[in-house]
């Protein structure tokens, strides 16, 4: 347990330095000489070149890179290029309207898709399996964006049931913090709950052509204690699925912001990229990173706890 | 035995050929499909089709609601909606083929060699590939839009990479599942090269699953792209369907139509491509599919050929001196082509105490008999009987509730293959116990004591390790042994035994057939051996009965049938079931003396 | 075949085709290795079938993978026509299918189900620069030798019963002329009826090309129909090597008895006998759990 934990954590730490230095090179070749886009068009050449060495531009890129890197693992994501305040304490600021939209739709759509999975895959053949099977295809391909657009224009401005825009903090407010983002969670969950819920159910038709079901029932089991057995050897997948969608709900979450205002990190990445503010953007690609990691650790715990057999490979 | 996979008819490649034409066959693949095409078309022909032009601003028809010479309006700048939305299709599909080509170029190829090779290069590949997957796509792209002046080729090739890793995974399962057949051991062993087997074989057995995954990219590639032109990334100067939403958003409260339009042809578009995906993923799957366990008899077994024909076997005890009789059952699956019948009529009864064997070859429909008669049949087939009692109980007429309470109490059951009859999630103890405490209703310790004691009886001398193990940690033979114990726990009044020995190594083999003929002469239950060998009748039972077809065509005492075999079936079953029959030695004497002549 | 029928005689001593020498295999899984193979010889003389019998796990068919350079040998030697072969790979490795050859188990996965029954049959012939035309006399060549009708190449694998598979599998083989055709375990996934047949099938094969074999198999009445002599693999190791006759009717070795003992025989009474001595040479441990 601790040897997996140590190798979790030096992979993670790579998994880091790669992803981060491959942001951190592709951002300098794709955005060239930052300067202009943090000063605007009127700056002067002389003004450019103050900022210039201020940021540490004229020291080489690898350089640069380690310097960050270096004070990154210590938890120090350095100072936006624009207004000089700490990475962290903005990203700081950010992340739990972020983490509240993804976690939200993580837990509907492991409720919601578990129920949905269960009930299809209790009767695979069935009327619920047919739809579930019709609104997965469309719902799984269609982007939460759009998803977003249709349930704004559904319950905000038609139906007015909830805010079209806005973010109330949770300590505020808990009523008006749950109103403002249920839209969004349900925007980036439908689509995870009709991925959850076809994974279960395919799981479901999977484990229950496998022999030791049968000798379950033959052994005089009912049919409540047989379908424990299915749902447990079915789950893996769905969970699988749930972890990979928590890590694309993450980049959702960036559009799905913006459409409804939330002062989350979607419209941090969106305006630290329009002006080439690396910093800003390593450290958003950083906390990311992290919070892959840690799913990915948590799955394996939880698939390892199901299914003892993954322990040993 | 019974459980090999039959594959379904026509095979994969006459399948694949068909596969088109299946597709064309349903409605909607066929619409999707046509829905797609058309978009294409649009796309590729938008200068044809368009009646304005796309970026003309007219003031007058700024936020214009629909007329007969804009069909649709005009957006917030005094645009046509109709010609955006046309040339706003070739822009989309282009980047979606883009996306879809980049991913096909890097993904399949690596996948396939990945799961080709294996190793080291696997091992890297497959790392970069969970790299990428998490990385936030969404961060990269608006860093790359932002410093390419969003150029959109540059922009939809980075949306293709993020698309690698689904290509890649496919294809390296699909390699490393057809690297595993013999096949490619066979074409090692032919002398062909590395690059002719990856061409020759794993090419061919990538490629539908990577057109699937292509409709389903292409579909997300679609989203995603729109979705940053909906934050504005993009040019100006070829309209885009994002783009248009983005305007449309912006005067949501006062002209929704405006958000409507593109949003609907976005909608549709990756719908129509969603829904060829799955169509194409079901056909497929259908075919991969294994005929579960609709072991098709050789010849014939067509409800059409086979109207109703007599029951075959014969009833030799009364109902109250049995503790099994079947009368007349039949078991059919619904086919492709019509019903198929795979026991046709049987008939056939056990006292208690009797050693009953029901000798067959593949698909006579010998295991289906029993699953049937205690009602364990999977998947789709149906049952029907004149009457099928279980002590004496007419259990064919009882509620379904009740029937189950036989199982496990008066029936036990031992299954063919050892490893896949264990649930690989919980304890041996568990799966022993679990059934003690919820159909026998014992305390937690009695059922545990119980548990310990069965597996002493079955051979089994640290049965507290046993039962702490999980299936995978003890072997085929130990299993075995576990699930007679497990049949036997409930002290059943008849044990029923699928191919007991037949997965097993013959001196393990032997060690079981030894437990089970102790078990029963000690628990005086009688015991029914489906087999398809005849040393195992010889061995331990007193009855027999031969099934071919579907049918019984000989049933008798041991003693009679071995002696004297009725059927010339049973007498080439018997024959080919003795290992002292002419050894090589003999048979080249008699071939050397009858003067070397090939018999064909 | 314009081959000269072949001379049955078992005078494998005098120069063997295959000789193989303390061979070692071992298996890596995750950190542990484990020894497959702990140190085998055997010889297998030009036109005689060898068997190989063992339970699983006894390596049997690693022995047979390591001779067609499948699986890799840690030490040890392996000689083929009087040259080493132990380690041969690339093109050297290849050269060698004009004359190794092999027939796996698995009458299913054997065959790539999206080729023709005449791509399978030309692929290795193709692949070694035969011409189209020759190629396809050569497959029809063969068909006729395993006994399929001529219209077998248009087919495709799946539309074939389990034994008429293996017959292809056995074309396959046959198709560049080898000298000698691995058997793994050719039979066991056929029904005991189709067995016979197919037996009889290698049988007359070998009577008209010559061709040895080493023929792997778990059914020692098997390899008692179609082997001229058998070896007896345990844990790794070969524990007896002889005549059919003497293995598989008087054998000496304590393994080998229990394994003759414990198959059952059809005959009730022969089997009741055959369990007796069973019982008596049973481990005294009554059972000790495999």
């Amino acid at each position: 347990m601790i040897r997996f934990t140590i190798r979790r954590l030096l992979s993670g730490i790579v998994l880091l330095l790669v992803v981060t230095s491959a942001t951190f090179f592709l951002a300098h070749a794709a955005i060239g000489d930052p300067t202009a886009g943090l000063l605007g068009n009127n700056a002067t050449p002389a003004q450019r070149a103050a900022l210039h060495e201020r940021l540490g531009l004229d020291r080489p890129l690898l350089a640069q890179y380690w310097d960050w890197f270096s004070h990154a693992l210590s938890g120090d994501f350095g100072t936006s290029w624009r207004n000089f305040q700490p990475v962290s304490d903005q990203i700081a600021l950010r992340v739990p309207v972020t983490l509240s939209v993804v976690v939200s739709a993580t837990l509907l759509a492991a409720v919601a898709g578990t129920a949905v999975g269960i009930a299809t895959g209790l009767r695979p053949g069935g009327h619920l399996a047919r739809v579930l099977k019709l609104a997965s295809v469309v719902l799984f391909a269609l982007p939460g964006f759009w998803v977003s657009l249709v349930l704004v224009m559904t319950f905000a401005v038609r139906l007015k049931w909830f805010p079209a825009v806005g973010y109330v903090p949770l300590t505020q407010s808990p009523s008006a913090w749950l109103s403002s983002i249920t839209l969004p969670s349900v925007a980036l969950a439908l689509a995870a709950i009709v991925m959850i819920a076809e994974q279960l159910r395919n799981g479901f038709v999977e484990v229950n052509r496998q022999d030791f079901v049968r000798t379950l029932r033959a052994r005089g089991l009912s049919s409540r204690r047989v379908t424990l057995h299915v749902l447990r050897n079915a789950s893996p997948a769905a969970l699988t699925v749930l972890a990979v969608m928590f890590v694309g709900l993450l980049g959702g979450a960036i559009v799905v912001e913006i459409i409804f205002n939330l002062p989350g990190i979607g419209s941090l990445t969106q305006s630290a990229s329009q002006i080439g503010d690396i910093p800003i953007l390593l450290g958003l690609t950083a906390v990311t990173v992290v919070f892959v990691v840690l799913i990915n650790f948590l799955l394996d715990l939880v698939l390892g706890w199901i299914n003892p057999k993954v322990r040993e490979i | 035995m019974t459980d090999a996979a039959l594959r379904a008819p026509g095979g994969p490649v006459r399948a694949e050929r068909a596969l088109w034409r299946r597709f064309l066959r349903r409605p909607l693949g066929v619409t999707a499909l046509a829905v797609f095409l058309l978009v294409v078309l649009v796309g590729l022909f938008a200068p044809l089709l368009a009646p304005h032009d796309p970026n003309f601003v007219d003031f007058t028809l700024t936020q214009a609601p629909p007329s007969a010479e804009h069909l649709m309006g005009g957006d917030s700048a005094g645009r046509d909606i109709v010609s955006r939305l046309l040339y706003g299709a070739r822009t989309t599909v282009y980047g979606a083929a883009i996306a879809c080509l980049v991913g096909v170029g890097i993904g399949v190829p690596a996948g396939v060699a990945a799961g080709y090779f294996g190793g080291a290069a696997d091992r890297i590949c497959s790392w970069i590939s969970d790299a990428v997957q998490s990385v936030p796509g969404m961060i990269v792209l608006l860093i790359v839009a932002a410093g390419t002046g969003a150029d959109f080729t540059v922009l939809m090739v980075t949306v293709g990479a993020f698309m690698t890793p689904g290509y890649y995974r496919i294809s390296r399962s699909r390699a490393l599942a057809v690297r595993r057949e013999p096949y490619v051991d066979a074409a090692r062993v032919a002398g062909l090269t590395h690059a002719r087997i990856l061409h020759a074989h794993m090419l061919r057995a990538v490629h539908a699953p990577v057109i699937i995954q292509s409709a389903l990219t292409a579909g997300v590639a679609m989203g995603m792209q729109t979705g940053l032109q909906f934050l504005g990334v993009g040019t100006a100067s070829a309209p885009d369907w994002g783009q248009m939403m983005n305007d449309g958003f912006r005067t949501m409260g006062t002209h929704p139509l405006i958000l409507l339009w593109p949003s609907l042809a976005l909608g549709i578009t990756i719908a129509a491509l969603a829904f060829i995906g799955s169509t194409l993923a079901d056909l497929v799957s259908v075919r991969t599919e294994p005929a579960r366990r609709r072991r098709t008899a050789p010849a014939g077994g067509h409800a059409a050929d086979a109207e109703t024909p007599a029951s075959s076997g014969a009833l030799v005890h009364t109902v109250e001196q049995s503790v099994l009789r079947i009368d007349n059952l039949r078991v059919t699956y619904a086919t492709a082509h019509g019903d198929k019948e795979v026991v046709r009529g049987v008939c056939l009864d056990v006292a208690p105490g009797e050693v009953l064997g029901i000798v067959g070859e593949s698909g006579s429909g010998k295991s289906q008999t029993m699953f049937s008669a205690l009602d364990l049949l999977s998947g789709d087939g149906r049952t029907s009987a004149d009457g099928i009692w279980i002590g004496g109980r007419e259990a064919g007429r009882l509620p379904r509730a009740e029937r189950h309470a036989l199982l496990g109490t008066r029936v036990g059951y031992v299954p063919q293959e050892p490893m896949s009859n264990l649930d690989p999630c919980y304890t041996i103890g568990h799966q022993l116990v679990e059934p003690l405490r919820a159909v026998h209703r014992l305390t937690k310790a009695q059922a545990r004591d119980r548990a310990r004691e069965v597996l002493l009886r079955v051979g089994i001398t640290d049965p507290d390790r046993v039962m702490a193990s999980y299936p995978h940690q003890v072997s085929g033979g130990m299993a075995q042994r576990v699930l007679i114990a497990g049949a036997v726990a409930g002290k059943p009044d008849l044990l029923v035994a699928d191919e007991p020995t037949t997965a097993l190594d013959v001196t393990v083999q032997a060690e079981v057939l030894e437990l089970l003929r102790e078990l029963q002469q000690e628990y005086g239950m009688a015991l029914v051996i489906v087999t398809h060998n005849f040393g195992v009748v010889a061995d331990i039972c007193d009855r027999v009965v031969v099934m071919k077809d579907g049918r019984i065509i000989e049933s008798g005492t041991v003693g009679q049938i071995f002696a004297d075999p009725a059927d010339p079936y049973t007498a080439e079953l018997i024959h080919a079931s003795q290992d002292d029959s002419e050894s090589r030695d003999d048979l080249d004497a008699a071939w050397h003396e009858a003067g070397q002549k090939v018999h064909t | 075949m314009n081959k000269e029928s072949a001379h049955v005689t078992t005078d494998s001593q005098a120069a063997p085709l295959l000789e193989v020498a303390d061979v070692v295999v071992d298996y890596r899984r995750g950190r542990t290795t484990f020894r497959a193979l702990k140190g085998v010889s055997m010889t297998i003389g030009a036109g005689e079938c060898v068997g190989l019998v063992g339970e699983s796990g006894s390596g049997k068919s690693t022995l047979g993978k390591a001779i067609l350079g499948l699986a890799e040998v840690a030490s040890g030697r392996i000689r083929f026509a009087g040259r080493d072969i132990t380690h041969l790979k690339g093109t050297a490795r290849r050269r060698l299918a004009a004359d190794l050859q092999v027939v796996f188990q698995d009458p299913y996965g054997s065959l790539d189900p999206t080729m023709t029954v005449g791509q399978i049959l030309a692929e290795p012939l193709t692949a070694s620069g035969t011409g189209r035309a020759q190629a396809r006399t050569t497959v029809a060549e063969m068909l006729d030798h395993v006994r399929l009708p001529a219209d077998t190449v248009r087919r495709y694998p799946s539309e074939f019963s389990g034994g008429q598979r293996q017959r292809i599998a056995i074309a396959r083989a046959l198709v560049r002329r080898p000298r000698l055709i691995v058997c793994d375990e050719p039979v066991s996934a056929l029904d005991l009826t189709t067995q016979a047949a197919v037996i009889d099938l290698f049988i007359d094969i070998q009577r008209e090309t010559g061709v040895s074999y080493l023929f792997v198999s778990h059914d020692l009445g098997v390899v008692r129909r179609i082997c001229h002599r058998v070896s007896v693999m345990y844990q790794g190791e070969c524990v007896e090597t002889g005549p059919n006759e003497t293995v598989t009717r008087n054998p000496e070795h304590p393994y080998t008895q229990r394994l003759l003992l414990a198959s059952p025989v059809a005959d009730p009474a022969r089997q009741a006998v055959r369990r007796r001595s069973w019982l008596a040479l049973r481990a005294p441990a009554t059972t000790p759990v495999p």
